[in-house]
């Protein structure tokens, strides 16, 4: 069904000098600290990572509820923030897509994809045969969740020992190291202007819409970016 | 309340597993070689790009207490150091957490 050898071998890339798991984890650690301080229980904390998997949205459905937000608004709020995920879908898949592989394993292993596997993923797959590729994601994704939903519990559980301090020092290990994983992937001219115009264009549809500034501002730049780089022959 | 909980749970990972499954759905019918398929690179990677660059200049949760300009002054630092490690992705990480914990409790 799932082949072990390159399940395993997905399951240990996630080790060594790229490893997501140090980022993946101190951010999950956060998230269980915020949501114990929200009133979770442990199982709820821990079943709230398994069934999301997405830090942003995890955020947002936090804050939504600290203001007492709608179920509806928390919906589109969580949508909104994660539909980054449509993109990225689109932007793996094909690569791992094989004929004599069975849907199911596709649908389901869709609910892996997040930043730090997506980047692993698009860093590591001209080694595999493309015929095995999914397995070797499986392994990815199957290692990236659990050291999510590990990190979770020790955030809930250790939450009274952080301070202030510690809290915003786990919050830049994200983003830091999402940045560095990005830079290191500027590899070709379009995803060099696709990252760049991203990144600027972003924060300055905020003053737009705060809420639509991440699909307004990627779409556009993504475009642009593909244009620019198409008429230049990539 | 504990209900609530689990409801708001379950729509949370609903709205996020949407974006996946319909991802899946679109990538049934593009080819890895199709321009299509270098488009939603490209979107993939500056919506990425977008959505990290908020995070850092409009950040929610414990960020927004830092200063704009030490938010941008760590993550310059930490592009530095990830070149000079010859890209290594731990040392900036662990770096820009130990600075940042400094940096906010001696100011």
């Amino acid at each position: 069904m799932i082949s072990t050898k390159y399940f395993l071998k997905g399951f240990s890339a996630i080790k060594g000098v790229g490893s997501p798991a140090i980022a993946l984890g101190a951010s999950f650690i956060a998230i269980g600290a915020l949501l114990k301080n929200l009133g979770f229980t442990i199982q709820q904390s821990i079943f709230s990572t398994f069934l999301t998997y997405a830090l942003p949205g995890s955020l947002v459905m936090a804050e939504s509820m600290l203001i007492g937000a709608s179920l509806i608004n928390i919906f589109l709020a969580v949508w909104l923030v994660n539909a980054r995920l449509y993109p990225m879908t689109v932007a793996l898949m094909p690569l791992l897509m094989h004929q004599d592989q069975p849907r199911w394993k596709y649908y389901l292993s869709c609910h892996f994809i997040a930043v730090s596997s997506w980047l692993i993923m698009k860093d590591n797959y001209e080694n595999i045969e493309k015929e095995n590729r999914i397995d070797f994601w499986i392994g990815i994704g199957v290692a990236t969740w659990s050291v999510a939903i590990f990190s979770t519990i020790i955030g809930y559980v250790a939450s009274d020992f952080f301070n202030k301090d510690i809290l915003i020092g786990l919050a830049i290990i994200n983003p830091i190291y999402f940045i560095c994983m990005m830079v290191g992937a500027m590899k070709t001219f379009q995803i060099s202007l696709s990252v760049i115009l991203g990144a600027t264009l972003g924060p300055i549809f905020y003053f737009l819409s705060a809420e639509w500034c991440i699909l307004f501002g990627g779409f556009t730049a993504g475009t642009i970016a593909f244009l620019i780089g198409e008429k230049n022959g990539q | 309340m504990a209900s609530n909980i689990l409801i708001v749970i379950f729509v949370t990972s609903l709205a996020t597993y949407l974006s996946r499954f319909l991802g899946v759905v679109s990538s049934e019918k593009i080819k890895e070689t199709s321009k299509m398929f270098r488009w939603f690179n490209c979107l993939a990677y500056s919506t990425l790009a977008a959505l990290i660059a908020r995070i850092v200049i409009f950040p929610l949760g414990s960020l927004a207490e830092v200063d704009l300009s030490v938010r941008i002054f760590v993550v310059s630092l930490c592009i530095i150091i990830f070149f000079l490690t010859k890209k290594n992705l731990v040392y900036p990480t662990i770096f820009s957490a130990i600075i940042l914990s400094l940096i906010t409790s001696f100011v």
